[in-house]
């Protein structure tokens, strides 16, 4: 069925009882072409991706709950391509683009607002950082624009300019960047990828990986042995643990990263805000509500929620930059299991068997991978090679030490990125 | 309006207060949602997407609908919310008026506006969502407004430690904190209410053969008596986190007018033993067409209003439920004189004995009427459907406990029949047991036994034992409830506040939504400001039929912390301002405020920019001239922020050994050596010099960035890595003060206030000496980060003010000066030193032309990992001086370089511009950064692009050390 | 969370910076191979479940072990690295 205002005024008038499903309730079928385990937003874009680009439509997502039950459905909503090293800034600015035609192309409206992302420095060295990063995105060809104190405070009257602990020297603005609905962006990939033939299996949790002789031959599920010639595992959050069935010791760390919604407000605040000294970042829903994050809780942990200490830094932080938000109240607070890498970025490779594809590590970056790490993932399963877009997201870059993609600058410790 | 003799109120002081301008008075201990009902106000807000009228429906925090702004706070439950005398509170969500609402057109367009159906349209013309449909959205969506501005309020945050946390005060915690105080035990009773009791203070059932008020005044009379027992009445206990760790929000001055000296509210932080969760039920609305209007409450809420705040919403009242609890609001209005239209029970089944109203079994609400108000109610029932006028019908489909709480933790809750309702799972937070209602214990008498039983298990396991007690009598009638059931019709609200109807939920199942979480998600019920205390579990009621499956299999979705909405100005107390870090301030720095310096952050530390004379007009004026200072007189510069760690010892010299990459045991006693720290992963870490002061004693200097990374790391190392290693590491950073002394006449300068040879046969460069310091203990090195001769002296942090202000004289006195971090940078440009701008943490020794450093012949941290393949290659980007082909030409740092004709794009970058200077000694801008293979590239020259500042500069690759290359000037 | 210095007591998480899993704890030799040393810098078992963290307490500068159970964040208990590093 064909989403339109049209249909909608329609099925207004007939009491709404045309609508059919978003997508199917399939049992598996013994046989696919291939897999994905993971009904996430990356699994669900891979798969429609597969199908799209590729033709390749006998295809089944294993999801072990309900399809956008993992991070896809609990992050802080923002899509930017803004990185500044070679491999993440064309790979973000290729999903950027994808983002920007994504509800034409899904018939599905995800709510992609290009409100704008201002990244703020406080001194000299973190101004010099910043333009870095905004001529790497200059040449790759995404928009930047380099404002000092006067230009931020033109824009965002409301932060403090007075008092703050770290005076706001200026800020980074990203012109392109924004926010969009998290679970649409889910749901209209997995209706997407339905539409075109895909199997979505909910409810079926993968226990195995069936490898001969170095090649894969399927996976064993709660609901039964699946066999296929093609499997990709795509389940940032759990990524350790589904690997290890092909054998993988992998370079992540799983963390809890936490974040925060307030009651719906009337409009108060426009755009992205990024705020790197208190670890802290905001913008405000279309339901009115401010939705902000802050920094790892720093243990490891498969719990999606945390604790205290990071709840009260981050709300600290908002209190120092914008102290107007203070009445504010905090309605909810969850957390998403994030793969941490070595380097803060991810990975998206073949393994050693045959068949068989890794896409994780997506440390904060996942949601607005979401339609690039499809793509690219589509690519590599449909072709056995790396999109060039993704091509530096390769497995073996720790043990080579070529190719490194530490934005940070922290190094080979997990929970620092 | 006000009944009669009725309420705990009677006779209380008179409040006047406004709401939307006009102005009503009330009684002190009124809620905003009791004073208006005794004032006769229904109408009180309007809903979330349809602008619906509505009012008070609950008589606690988990109110939907009563939501107002009070003196500027948006979004305050008028059910919570105590009045105090000129309060001015306001209606939210209405344009113009409350009246009149021209958003309730919404309600019209209504079929089309159903679950979802944004996914589904505004995607055509591209361009429109971001400049058209999305900006109507969001003046539409939202509740109350921000102001914008900061109001100032103060606000707290606190830490309790008990024994026993009881949160709660009605039978159960009442009785839990009474056994657990009578116990001894260190005991915090909490509760969200005002006035402590809980449901005591709503009922007329006798407890001990009192006025049940009366017991629980009793209690807390006993408890306030008690020293070991704490009570917190405003304290809703908001979150439970990991080790007994709670969160509780105490409304300290909120209920009153803003006081400067008094906190709004307080964040608490509890740390408990054990914990009693007697947090209570929360009832059920029932699903009929327009259940919704203003006048229809919840029954207990009704019941509430008038036990407790003898007000009700009419004169005339009907009563509906599917239970037992709610013959009692019939029951208790009929003795308080009022007129009840009819009690109505779904059950056919139900006995109601001796009513002194008209009771209709087996009977359903179809419709009602009233366009801001509730007018009639239709009922269906055996003699076929009436129409009853009515003013308030009070509704009750049941107690649902409050099991938000024991859920924190990632616990589910577990289905049960009896209660219709979910209650909470056993052992569901390690130390909590669940009392009374919320354990799904419904009658008084349960209520009362149960907290005691939990208090005498959590005291068990504290050691202590519960002295006798008898339990008090209570009414302990059965509590029979029907399943939920939906009625025919349109209009059947769920969530009252965002507006959730029975059919959102059935097309949201039709439309393949299915799991609870995806219903929630689709429907957004129980996302608004309430949580869906009084929405979720009808909600699975009505998503389990459509799916015809039980309600336990459709199972709930996730309970969130925190428990009621907690203001972002308390849990981000202190943080607001200068507030949210520490400030460090060195020994100098009243001295450099003084000068008129400019102090800028370095870290959580102030350092002076520059020290500007009069008639310099810009920065970089002082700056020149302070470069110009070093270069041929002397400057004094404040180094005190740089890590200082004192580490001692037999294996000392083994233990920086294995923390450098370069050696430390072959420094002589005396002398000071540059030292590079790697990284586990062969990074650069951090660089600094280290000093030998006795064969088991050296003194480690760390960058002020890293300072305590690098001292946590040494810690690592000495505990983790090398525990077979003898050595003590101790930060002293705080302790010492020190000064750089730089320039042609530092040693003069120097020598005048220290009492030691200074000359280079008794002190030569890279020295280090303990001295006399104007008779004070000091230590002299001498080291430079200029390329100029240089001191460094230290003395202790308590002489650091004399000792700097005696050497900016001195200095002053030889035509030198103080200066400051900017000519600070000019000076280390010109002579290629590094800071964390170039081992920036993505940089290898190899990378800044350091790898001869690293020693072959030992093992040191990031040994191995730097001998990666990829990091040794020729074409990374290896550090590099920039100097403009024109003398004039500008440079940048962040600017990004390419080849001299290529275009600036990535896939064309060849590295990228770290530092740059206005170089006064060379009369042009220098610059230093990383170039791919950079070291084989010296003589050519690339092209410096900079977008951001509109900037393209030709440059020479030069080496990096621009002064001195011999350094000549340092050793000399 | 609530986690025990073994020299101090009881302490809130805050007091604490955390450094990943205990894998420092068997750092290979100098010259044990590029395999080995890949592995000790970058690979982790990672588990759903009981796991072995570095923890330091900021205010005294120890380093401890602590077991600690990273679905339900419960605490096993805690000793000085010193003393699990010999």
């Amino acid at each position: 069925m064909r989403y339109s205002g049209f249909r909608l005024i329609r099925e207004g008038f007939r009491g709404n009882t045309g609508w059919t499903r978003a997508w199917r309730d399939p049992s598996p079928r013994p046989d696919y072409d291939a897999i994905i385990i993971g009904g996430g937003g990356h699994g669900l874009s891979t798969a429609y991706y597969l199908a799209r680009n590729h033709g390749i439509t006998n295809v089944a997502v294993l999801e072990k709950g309900y399809l956008g039950g993992g991070n896809v459905g609990r992050n802080t909503t923002i899509v930017r391509a803004n990185y500044f090293l070679p491999g993440n800034s064309e790979f973000y600015s290729h999903s950027l683009k994808l983002w920007e035609g994504l509800e034409r192309e899904l018939n599905y409206n995800v709510m992609h607002s290009q409100r704008g992302h201002m990244i703020l420095f406080h001194s000299d060295g973190q101004r010099d950082a910043a333009a870095r990063r905004g001529n790497a995105m200059a040449a790759q060809g995404d928009d930047a624009i380099l404002y000092d104190r006067e230009g931020v405070r033109a824009m965002l009257p409301f932060l403090d300019y007075e008092q703050a602990r770290f005076p706001i020297h200026g800020g980074l603005f990203h012109p392109r960047g924004g926010t969009a609905r998290h679970d649409a962006v889910a749901w209209g990939y997995a209706r997407g990828a339905d539409r075109r033939g895909v199997d979505l299996i909910q409810n079926c949790e993968v226990t195995g990986i069936d490898i001969e002789n170095g090649v894969v031959r399927g996976v064993q599920t709660t609901r039964g042995p699946i066999r296929a010639r093609k499997v990709g595992i795509v389940v940032a959050g759990r990524s350790s643990q589904v690997a290890a069935m092909a054998g993988m010791r992998l370079p992540i760390e799983s963390h809890v990263l936490q974040a925060f919604v307030t009651e719906g407000l009337k409009p108060v605040i426009d755009h992205v805000i990024s705020f790197g000294m208190g670890h802290f970042y905001i913008s405000q829903s279309d339901k009115g509500g401010l939705v902000f994050g802050g920094d790892l809780d720093f243990y490891a942990s498969y719990a999606q929620r945390g604790n205290l200490p990071m709840v009260e830094h981050v709300m600290e932080a908002g209190m120092t930059l914008m102290p107007m938000i203070g009445r504010a109240r905090v309605l909810r607070s969850w957390g998403g299991i994030m793969d941490m890498s070595p380097d803060g970025s991810p990975i998206i490779d073949r393994t050693h068997v045959e068949g068989l594809f890794l896409n994780c590590g997506w440390n904060y970056g996942g949601f607005k991978a979401v339609p690039a790490s499809g793509w690219c993932m589509a690519h590599l399963m449909a072709t056995g090679q790396p999109h060039e877009v993704a091509a530096r997201y390769r497995l073996d870059r720790f043990a080579t030490g070529r190719g490194l993609m530490d934005e940070e600058g922290t190094g080979a410790q997990h929970s620092l990125h | 309006m006000r009944v009669a003799n009725k309420g705990l109120t009677q006779g209380a002081r008179v409040i006047p207060f406004t709401f939307d301008g006009r102005g009503y008075s009330g009684l002190e201990g009124d809620t905003l949602a009791s004073a208006l009902l005794g004032e006769g106000v229904r109408l009180v807000g309007r809903s979330f997407k349809y602008h619906r009228p509505r009012g008070v429906l609950s008589a606690g925090s988990e109110e939907p609908n009563a939501l107002v702004t009070v003196e500027g706070v948006p979004n305050t439950r008028a059910t919570v919310q105590e009045i105090w005398d000129g309060m001015a509170a306001r209606s939210q969500n209405a344009w113009p008026r409350l009246e009149l609402d021209a958003l309730g057109v919404n309600d019209l367009l209504a079929p089309f506006l159903g679950a979802g159906f944004y996914y589904k349209t505004f995607m055509w013309p591209r361009p429109f969502w971001e400049r058209v449909y999305e900006p109507f959205i969001r003046r539409a969506a939202g509740l109350g407004h921000l102001s914008g501005k900061a109001d100032g309020a103060p606000f707290e945050k606190a830490w309790a430690f008990c024994d026993l946390l009881v949160i709660g005060a009605g039978p159960a915690g009442l009785m839990a904190a009474l056994a657990a105080g009578r116990a001894g035990a260190d005991v915090i009773l909490a509760d969200e209410g005002s006035r402590m009791g809980g449901r005591l203070l709503a009922e007329t059932d006798p407890v001990d053969g009192r006025a049940p008020h009366l017991w629980a005044e009793s209690v807390l009379a006993e408890l306030a008596a008690m020293p070991n027992v704490r009570l917190m009445p405003r304290t809703a206990v908001t979150g439970v986190y990991d080790g007994g760790t709670y969160g509780a929000l105490e409304r300290v001055g909120l209920h009153g007018r803003a006081r400067a000296d008094l906190p709004q509210e307080c964040f608490w932080r509890i740390v408990a033993r054990r914990a009693v969760l007697a947090a209570g039920a929360i009832e059920r609305p029932l699903a009929f067409p327009d259940n919704d209007r203003p006048g229809i409450m919840l029954a207990g809420a009704v019941r509430a209003y008038l036990n407790r705040w003898g007000v009700v919403a009419g004169p005339r009242v009907a009563v509906y439920g599917n239970n037992d609890d709610a013959h009692r609001t019939a029951r208790d209005l009929a003795q308080a004189g009022l007129k009840v239209a009819a009690l109505i029970d779904m059950r056919g089944e139900a006995r109601v004995e001796g009513a002194a109203y008209p009771v209709l079994t087996g009977a359903r609400v179809t419709g009602t009427s009233g366009r801001l108000g509730l007018r009639s109610i239709r009922v269906d029932g055996l003699g076929g459907p009436r129409e009853l006028e009515v003013d308030c019908l009070a509704v009750s489909g049941g107690w649902t406990p409050s099991v938000h709480l024991t859920c924190h933790l990632g616990a589910k809750p577990v289905w049960d029949d009896r209660l219709q309702a979910f209650r909470p799972r056993d052992g569901a937070v390690p130390g909590m047991v669940v009392a009374g209602s919320a354990a799904g214990r419904l009658t008084t008498a349960a209520c009362l036994a149960d907290g005691l039983r939990a208090a005498a298990e959590v005291l068990g396991d504290l050691g202590r034992t519960v002295p006798p007690m008898e339990l008090p009598a209570a009414e302990d009638a059965p509590h029979a409830v029907a399943p939920f059931t939906v009625g025919e019709g349109s209009r059947q609200f769920v969530d009252f506040q965002n507006d959730v109807t029975v059919k959102d939920i059935r097309l949201s199942a039709q439309e393949g939504f299915q799991s609870v979480e995806h219903m929630k998600r689709y429907t957004t019920l129980g996302m608004a400001t309430d949580q869906g205390k009084t929405a979720n579990l009808p909600a699975m009621a009505v998503l389990a039929e459509a799916l015809g499956s039980p309600v336990a299999a459709t199972g709930t979705t996730t309970f969130r912390p925190p428990f009621v909405p907690v203001p972002i100005a308390a849990l981000g107390a202190g943080g607001q301002g200068a507030g949210f870090a520490p400030q460090r301030f060195t020994t100098s720095h009243e001295a450099s405020v003084q000068r008129g310096a400019a102090m800028t952050e370095a870290g959580l530390w102030y350092r002076p920019s520059y020290f500007p004379r009069p008639g310099e007009a810009t920065w970089r004026q002082a700056c020149d001239r302070e470069v110009d200072m070093v270069r041929h007189a002397v400057g004094v510069c404040d180094v005190s922020t740089l890590g200082k760690i004192d580490i001692q010892g037999p294996d000392a010299a083994a233990f920086l050994d294995f923390v450098y990459a370069n050696t430390f045991s072959t420094l002589p006693r005396g002398k000071v050596r540059y030292g590079l720290m790697l990284r586990e992963d062969g990074f650069v870490m951090d660089d600094g010099t280290t000093a030998r002061l006795g064969d088991r004693h050296y003194l480690m200097t760390t960058t002020t960035a890293a300072a305590a990374q690098v001292m946590r790391h040494l810690d690592f190392v000495a505990q983790v890595l090398r525990p077979d290693l003898d050595v003590q590491v101790l930060s002293v950073t705080e302790q010492w003060a020190q000064f750089s002394v730089a320039g042609p006449w530092s040693r003069e300068l120097l020598q005048s206030v220290v009492d030691a040879d200074l000359s280079d046969a008794a002190l030569p460069y890279m020295g280090c000496a303990e001295v006399e310091v104007m008779g004070v203990r000091g230590r002299v090195f001498r080291i430079s980060f200029s390329g100029e001769r240089a001191f460094e002296v230290a003395v202790p942090a308590r002489h650091g003010a004399a000792l700097w202000r005696l050497l900016v004289a001195q200095a002053e006195s030889l035509g030198g000066g103080p200066y400051g971090l900017e000519a600070l940078n000019v000076l280390r440009i010109e002579k290629g030193f590094i800071t964390h701008a170039e081992i920036h943490g993505r940089t290898t020794a190899f990378d800044i032309g350091m790898e001869r450093m690293v020693s072959k012949a030992k093992d040191c941290v990031g040994w191995a990992a730097s001998r990666r393949p990829g990091l040794l290659e020729e074409d990374r980007e290896q550090l590099v001086g920039l100097r403009p082909v024109a003398r004039s030409g500008q440079l940048t740092a962040g600017a990004h370089l390419y080849g001299r004709d290529a275009a600036a794009t990535r896939v064309n970058g060849q590295g990228y511009v770290t530092s740059v200077c206005w170089s006064p000694s060379f009369d042009t801008s220098l610059g230093l950064g990383f170039l791919k293979g950079g070291r084989a590239r010296h003589g050519e020259v690339v092209r410096l692009v900079d977008a951001m500042r509109s900037v393209e500069t030709l440059c020479e690759v030069t080496d990096p050390v621009f002064l001195d290359p011999e350094g000549g000037r340092m050793r000399g | 969370m609530r986690v025990t210095c073994p020299y101090c007591g009881e302490r809130d998480r805050r007091e604490f910076t955390i450094q990943g899993d205990d894998t420092s704890l068997r750092r290979p030799g100098r010259d044990a191979g590029a395999e080995a040393w890949h592995a000790h810098v970058h690979l982790r078992d990672n588990p759903a479940g009981r796991l072995r963290e570095m923890w330091y307490h900021d205010p005294c500068g120890a380093w401890i072990v602590v077991e600690r159970d990273t679905v339900t964040h419960a605490v096993h208990g805690s000793v000085p690295a010193r003393e699990a590093a010999r």
